[in-house]
């Protein structure tokens, strides 16, 4: 019956034919399918000493929390915000890609394009301009943090260690614009 | 106007419900999710049910389906490493070297002994990492909101490790072909040797916490129940197999890495209910910690990783890896076309395979169980739709 999709032509003439003569048999009760073939272990017994002692497995249970309330050494608290200025990072933290530059703001990428093709996103684009002697050299290291997946695959891709994973973690921005930046601070020479 | 002299509301196409009874009661639709704590992520479930039982449940996948297997035809082998971070990023390193495993297998690429060494401590500490999660979630599932901050408590030192490591916390992207891509920082075996001290004792406060808890017990026990047969029908794997008597782990039955030379247990239950997959779990934790704690004493010195190729170019033909993660067998197929970007590639989730058996589990329970039976099934969405 289930099976039929309702139909719209049922006439309401047939029904009380049907039903009047005799009481309808009960239906049947409604199972619904399980898991055929489990056999349960046994619940173990209900008995006084059981009780007794999964109460006291509650007592026990809470004796843990009031451990922390007495011994307050093993709970972790950081209180993020606050403690900005002296939360270190880890060494290999991988935040957004920087590039260093050194006292005379100068970098050590060579525009080879190395890192540009590692990126599985497609996130970096070199742009090269020449130099005075018409040499190649890196104009703008475009980079998008927005399509960045800090996956590490440029820093290790570079040759000349230009660039490397930042320690800031905090990239949160209103609009999308903050997000594309140029790395180089110089062109390169 | 000729639907509306049906008494029967419209359903969409595939949809049926029973008959309105004599007493006028009626079965219903109820749509859980996809924006549902207790699903932990983008996952919708369609229940039907009778009063508070559960008659059907249909879950409808798709809602954060990103083609990740598409997108890896369009990546080289080893860009495609960092996309398996975004399956089941709980177990982020392992889906990291079973995609590794497989191109080192299409390769002929070996890994040394070190590297192979921190291959299995890092899988082992992502497994607890997961459970850890899964622990404190369960508690807050049930009602209790203090196991969640005990587990993530116990996480978070686990995930410092990794952040010191690899420098992310949870998408690792770690390994590479013949290794990894950093040795392990000056001091991490001694720190992975205390926290295993420290596992050990809070894995002792779990089971006063919870494990040993009278109401979590009766609330779980004969809860969702999935027999052994079923089970294996399904294709379930991991804690929730193994919990319903299917005693696969490929850890143990297809070793890969080095999980030959240690020795540990393979958990087993027999009733296949949530109290049974919530025991198993804790029980991996502790065989975990035994691996870990093998793994840590004979730690060997040497290189880390086996001398790294300009590029990789897999030759033609298909190739197959499974490891173990913290949810099952997962496992990753290429079809390369010898070339630098792999032909297709696809991956046999666990999540897929274990969610497919919901709908029997919680066939004839109450709908509170089918939030427990979600909880013990350890369910990572983005994994199912990938
Ligand atoms: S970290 Fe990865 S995604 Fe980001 S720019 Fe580098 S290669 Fe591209
Ligand atoms: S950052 Fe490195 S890899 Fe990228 S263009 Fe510059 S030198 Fe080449």
């Amino acid at each position: 019956m289930s099976e039929e999709t309702p139909k719209p032509d049922a006439t309401p003439e047939v029904k009380p034919a049907e039903a009047k003569p005799a009481a309808p048999p009960p239906p049947p009760p409604v199972t619904y399918p399980r898991s055929a073939g489990v056999t349960m272990a046994a619940a173990p017994k209900a008995s006084l000493s059981r009780f007794l002692g999964d109460a006291f497995g509650l007592f026990k249970g809470m004796n843990v929390t009031m451990r922390y309330f007495r011994k307050p050494s093993r709970i972790v608290t950081r209180e993020y915000p606050e403690n900005r200025g002296t939360l270190k990072m880890s060494e290999r933290f991988r935040g957004q890609v920087v590039m260093p530059h050194d006292e005379k703001n100068e970098h050590t990428c060579t525009a080879c394009t190395l890192c540009e093709k590692a990126c599985p996103n497609g996130s970096i684009s070199i742009l090269t301009t020449k130099n005075l002697a018409s040499k190649r050299v890196l104009g703008a290291f475009v980079y998008r943090l927005s399509s960045c997946t800090l996956c590490n695959l440029c820093i290790e891709a570079c040759p000349f260690d230009a660039i490397r994973m930042g320690h800031g973690f905090e990239m949160a921005t209103f609009t999308r614009d903050p997000l594309d930046l140029i790395l180089n601070k110089t062109e390169g020479r | 106007m000729e639907a509306l002299k049906t008494s029967a509301p419209a359903l969409p196409p595939g949809f049926s419900l029973r008959e309105t009874r004599a007493d006028g009661s009626q079965e219903y639709f109820l749509n859980m999710g996809p924006q549902h704590p207790s699903t932990h992520g983008v996952l919708k479930l369609v229940v039907r049910l009778d009063g508070e039982t559960v008659v059907e449940v249909v879950p409808h996948l798709g809602f954060i389906h990103r083609a990740i297997e598409k997108m890896g035809e369009n990546e080289t082998f080893v860009q495609y490493i960092h996309l398996t971070d975004r399956m089941d990023y709980l177990s982020s390193h392992i889906n990291n070297l079973g995609v590794c495993m497989a191109i080192e297998k299409a390769m002929g690429i070996g890994v040394p002994e070190r590297g192979e060494y921190i291959r299995v401590l890092v899988s082992e500490l992502q497994r607890i990492q997961s459970h850890l999660l899964w622990w404190g979630a369960f508690g807050m599932d049930l009602g209790a909101v203090s196991a969640f901050l005990y587990g993530f408590k116990e996480r978070e030192k686990i995930t410092q490790l990794f952040e010191e490591l690899c420098g992310a916390r949870l998408t690792m992207n770690f390994f590479r072909p013949g290794g990894s891509n950093a040795d392990v920082p000056e001091g991490f075996i001694g720190k992975v040797k205390e926290l295993l001290e420290e596992m050990k004792f809070s894995l002792d406060e779990f089971d006063t916490l919870i494990s040993k808890n009278m109401i979590i017990r009766e609330r779980c026990f004969g809860v969702g129940r999935l027999s052994r047969e079923r089970a294996a029908n399904y294709g379930c794997s991991g804690p929730v197999g193994r919990a319903s008597g299917v005693d696969f782990d490929v850890r143990r039955d297809d070793p890969y890495s080095i999980y030959d030379r240690f020795k540990f247990e393979v958990p087993l239950g027999s009733n296949g209910d949530c109290l049974d997959r919530y025991l198993v779990r804790i029980a991996e934790m502790r065989q975990s910690v035994r691996i870990l704690e093998q793994v840590v004493a004979a730690f060997p010195e040497g290189q880390y990783r086996s001398k790294e190729k300009a590029s990789y170019k897999v030759p033609a033909g298909s190739y197959f890896s499974a490891v173990e993660t913290a949810r099952g067998m997962f496992g990753t197929y290429f079809v390369s076309d010898n070339s630098f970007k792999p032909y297709r590639v696809k991956s046999r989730s666990p999540n897929f395979s274990n969610l497919s058996a919901l709908n029997e589990m919680a066939q004839g329970g109450k709908i509170a169980d089918l939030v427990a039976i979600l909880s013990t099934l350890d369910l990572i969405i983005p994994d199912i739709d990938r």
